[in-house]
């Protein structure tokens, strides 16, 4: 699974690829075709290539104002593996990740307990800088949020200049960052445009060009898909798999089809009224086939959520 | 069966007659919106009227003259009249400028800090407390200006005539630096800042929020956040409000009337205690005008509304376009 | 599944007692270091030490955060430590200005003041002599003329705004914003020349409440536009659809149900012209005994005794008169806009 060609045949390679993806879809979910999907996928054992670094968490806990929404979540994300977070709404997927990134802290009543590591450091240590945690661990928005005032090669580099990071050869890194995104051949010619011309396929693999530009060495994407077409979701879920060859991916799913699709690793988290716990965290394939928890069993047949 | 096969209808004109009560409620309501159109169209007809002819008469020179005076000989009328009001042109801007210059940064600084910075109760009080301070009557501003503020503002202006006198701006031709545009235009000052921060926090406000998160994930500090966000956003809307407190500067009568010490002459120095801007002209030569020289009053009334008319309207444009939700 | 004890929570990005603790030495060395530029050079006033005082401690929070993190920290800190002293520079007038008016205008005030009115007397008397009897009753009297007025006007254009949304919302909206920008002198030599001058021939009470609706107009609109625009759509969709016409609709539900801020909509006007002077100053006349009747007669008015005793006097008392006067006015300006912050319950202007 290679980034798509770059030649000119795009616009009908699109078109093919959005016939393969819709047929894919059709076909009935069922743990066991999850499991396939899963399965075949290359088999990559965690630190045998020593890319991109390790989070780790140690019961995390997380509230706003009295209300305690995570409760207890402690995970080890392998350095190089993309790990999936599946799960029903509002059980504290995306709350979680946001304290992967010290995003949590910007809702006025939030408060945490637990601690993240990033290769081994806690990011809440006192003194830590937060800005440059943030520099390290990048984040994928759900909505593609490109600055509108800023044309798409601006918007590519636009990490460099709000961080005041200064490095030599911007235009090397801009080409090489679209192209890892999987739009170099889209927006070669039109880099002076301004950002929101683009479709939203393209705006989110242009969000992901402008975060791997401050060269993170964690990447979390929180529904990244959940807003665009077929098409486009095909086409980042293969830049993920590219990109999962550099860094650490953690990404936040409804579709147990992508998570089947991308993921070394799938955690699954549940609510039930009270807190979000995390209730089972396995290989990809394993978690499809083979559910230790009955909840999560019941979660991946489909007879809930 | 293709999608491209199908006809696709023209869609159907939809109407209702309105009831005969809903008529008569558009109407009067109409008519009621339509006030204002009104109300400005009369200010514009009857200051017309009242002062065509002084502009016939003085032409150009009404605008350009620094020449105010009637002549009346020993029957009481007039032998010989002269109005222009160009020096108070010059110092209706030149209060204004000062104005804005220094009040608009603040209340931009203000603004970003109530946004971006404060918090809680502080930052509920500190709301309160500018929307009660741009409730403040201007004779309130011109009396505090005139008794308290006075002192400190002529000492400042003393410091400025002292190291920065070179600067024929800020030269005076004699020391006397008490009520002078200067103290004025910081007391127009004082009184936009509550008007340009509102407008600028409510601008600020509106800073679509995933931007904001898309920045700060990219390690931006607030600094670089605002700088790549907030400004691009609200340029236009701010700069609107800015305009709106231009206008208030420009009509402001008591107070510059209590705080200048309003001469009939063009003063570009602003550190020199004399001058005085169109509205102030008018209050006080209203008191011993005689029907002719009232008629120059409302012609000088006719040019001060078209000025603040156009810089309202130019305020508007920006704060509808470019900022939000306009006000 | 063991029961949890759920840990405490906490916010570990809060500054620490530490970094409070740092900050507040380097404020301390700045006051000390600024004190001694004072005393060496000549600087002086209170500006003056305002602004050593924040020159030297933007600069040491700047040296601190560059020692501690980078430059884009440390330019970070310029920017808080310039938005705080916006805010500190806008806060500073408003206090004074109040504590001011308490203290100067406390000398004006006497029991009398509301009972008697300045026929018998002149400003310079004594401050236990005449009052501001005429003058309130005038304000009352022209405010709630000017009501009256720009009420109906106000209210009916924020409906056509809110409600029928037809081709001319845009101008008119644009029309209540630029009446709002109108001097309030030009508003007073309107009333002049379109009714004093030719019909009237004289200044009354009556004429300042026009003069002074022409500002009150745009200030009801907005806000009452503002209020209309908070009720939710579906109440009008749940009166069309039970068969009402939108008249009814309006009059049965939206108005009623934005009672509150209709009430806001009255007080803020009523706060934005009780202070206005000059087109008092040039239409009402300003007399100094109590005339009930709007249609003739000079009338005065707060404003206007205020700038009387402020013009005319020339002495102590005249001064403490003023003031006095100042104090009632901003005590109803406080009253009103209390009294519009409880019943509207959120951000009012």
């Amino acid at each position: 699974m290679g980034i798509e060609n770059t030649d000119d045949n795009g616009i009908q390679d699109q078109h093919n690829n959005d016939k393969a993806v819709e047929k894919n879809m059709q076909t009935q979910v069922t743990p066991s075709s999850l499991a396939a999907v899963a399965g075949n996928r290359e088999v990559r054992v965690p630190g045998s290539e020593m890319l991109g670094i390790g989070l780790e968490t140690r019961g995390v806990h997380a509230w706003f104002g009295k209300k305690h929404v995570l409760a207890d979540i402690s995970l080890d994300f392998a350095a190089g593996t993309v790990t999936a977070l599946i799960g029903p709404s509002g059980c504290g997927k995306s709350t979680f990740l946001r304290t992967l990134n010290r995003m949590h802290e910007f809702i006025p009543t939030a408060a945490l307990a637990g601690q993240v590591l990033l290769d081994g450091r806690d990011i809440y240590a006192p003194g830590t800088d937060v800005t440059k945690i943030r520099l390290n661990v990048g984040m994928v928005f759900q909505k593609p949020n490109p600055f509108p005032s800023m044309t798409i090669g601006q918007n590519v580099l636009s990490g460099l200049k709000l961080a005041q990071l200064k490095r030599s050869n911007t235009d090397d890194l801009m080409e090489s960052c679209l192209e890892r995104a999987g739009l170099w051949s889209e927006v070669k010619d039109r880099l002076n445009e301004h950002g929101g011309a683009l479709s939203g396929g393209q705006q989110q693999r242009l969000c992901i060009a402008r975060s791997l530009a401050v060269e993170p060495q964690v990447l979390l994407m929180d529904e990244p898909c959940s807003a665009l077409d077929p098409g486009s979701t095909f086409r980042i879920e293969q830049t993920i798999s590219e990109l999962a060859k550099t860094m650490t991916i953690i990404i936040v799913t409804h579709n147990m089809q992508q998570a089947a699709r991308v993921s070394d690793y799938t955690a699954f988290f549940l609510s039930d009224g009270g807190p979000g716990v995390m209730v089972e965290v396995a290989p990809t394939s394993k978690i499809f086939s083979a559910p230790v928890d009955k909840r999560t069993e019941d979660y991946v047949t489909g007879r809930f959520g | 069966m293709s999608i491209q096969e199908l006809a696709i209808p023209t869609p159907r004109e939809l109407t209702t007659k309105p009831r005969r009560s809903d008529q008569i409620f558009r109407g009067v309501v109409t008519v009621g919106g339509m006030a204002s159109l009104v109300i400005l169209g009369l200010i514009a007809l009857f200051l017309s009227l009242k002062g065509i002819h002084i502009l016939q008469e003085e032409k150009l020179n009404f605008i350009t003259s620094s020449k105010w005076e009637v002549i009346t000989d020993d029957t009481g009328s007039i032998a010989e009249s002269s109005f222009g009001i160009g020096a108070m042109l010059v110092g209706t801007f030149l209060c204004a400028l000062i104005a804005i210059i220094v009040g608009v940064p603040i209340a931009v600084l203000s603004a970003l800090y109530l946004t971006f910075y404060a918090k809680g109760a502080a930052k509920k009080i500190l709301v309160s407390l500018i929307d009660l301070m741009a409730a403040f009557p201007s004779l309130l501003y011109g009396f505090w200006g005139f008794f308290i503020f006075m002192s400190s503002a002529e000492y400042w202006a003393k410091l400025l005539n002292k190291y920065f006198g070179f600067i024929p701006f800020f030269d005076v031709p004699a020391p006397i630096f008490e009520r002078s545009p200067f103290i004025a235009g910081l007391v127009l000052a004082i009184m936009i800042i509550p008007i340009v921060t509102s407008i600028s926090r409510e601008i600020f406000d509106q800073t679509p929020l995933d931007r904001i998160q898309a920045a700060y994930a990219l390690g931006a500090s607030k600094l670089a956040m605002i700088r790549a966000v907030v400004i691009p956003y609200g340029r236009g809307g701010v700069i609107g409000g800015a305009m709106l407190g231009l206008g208030r500067a420009m009509g402001e009568t008591v107070a510059v009337y209590t705080v200048l010490n309003v001469v009939y002459q063009i003063n570009w120095q602003v550190l020199f205690g004399a001058g005085g801007n169109v509205a102030s002209l008018i209050l006080l030569k209203f008191g011993e005008a005689g029907p002719y020289e009232v008629d120059a009053l409302m012609a000088a009334g006719l040019i001060l509304f078209v000025l603040t008319l156009f810089v309202n309207a130019a305020a508007d444009l920006l704060i509808t376009r470019f900022g939000g939700k306009g006000r | 599944m063991s029961v949890m004890v759920e840990p405490l929570p906490q916010k570990p990005w809060e500054t620490t007692r530490k970094q409070r603790a740092s900050t507040a030495l380097l404020l301390a060395i700045a006051a000390l270091l600024s004190w001694l530029l004072i005393s060496l050079t000549g600087l002086n006033g209170k500006a003056g030490y305002l602004s050593a005082f924040f020159v030297i401690a933007a600069t040491l929070v700047f040296i601190q955060q560059l020692r501690l993190r980078n430059l884009a920290a440390a330019n970070d800190s310029l920017l808080s430590s310039f938005a705080l002293l916006g805010m500190v520079i806008t806060v500073i007038p408003i206090v004074s200005i109040v504590a001011t008016v308490i203290v100067k205008g406390y000398k004006g005030i006497h029991f009398g003041l509301f009972f008697n009115d300045m026929s018998l007397n002149s400003v310079n008397d004594p401050i236990n002599q005449g009052g501001l009897l005429h003058a309130l009753l005038g304000t009352i009297i022209m405010v709630g003329g000017a009501l009256i007025i720009s009420f109906p006007i106000g209210v009916l254009t924020a409906l056509y705004l809110t409600e029928i949304r037809g081709r001319l919302s845009r101008p008119i909206k644009f029309l209540v914003q630029a009446m709002s920008g109108v001097p309030s002198i030009v508003a007073g030599l309107f009333i002049l020349s379109s009714l004093v001058y030719p019909i009237t021939k004289s200044l009354s009470g009556m004429m300042g409440s026009f003069a002074l609706s022409i500002l009150m107009i745009p200030t009801i609109a907005r806000t009452a536009e503002e209020m209309l625009l908070l009720i939710p759509n579906e109440l009008r969709e749940a009166g069309v659809a039970l068969g009402g016409t939108q008249w009814r609709t309006v009059a049965g539900v939206v108005l009623p149900a934005a009672k509150s801020g209709l009430v806001t909509a009255v007080i803020l006007g009523m706060a934005r012209i009780i202070g206005e002077t000059a087109p008092l100053l040039l239409v009402s006349g300003g007399g100094d005994s109590v005339n009930l009747n709007p249609t003739s007669g000079p009338m005065g008015s707060l404003p206007y005794y205020i700038w009387k005793a402020f013009l005319t006097g020339g002495t102590e008392e005249a001064f403490a008169r003023a003031w006095g006067g100042l104090l009632v006015l901003l005590a109803f300006i406080f009253i009103l806009f209390g009294s519009a912050r409880l019943i509207s319950g959120r951000k009012v202007m």
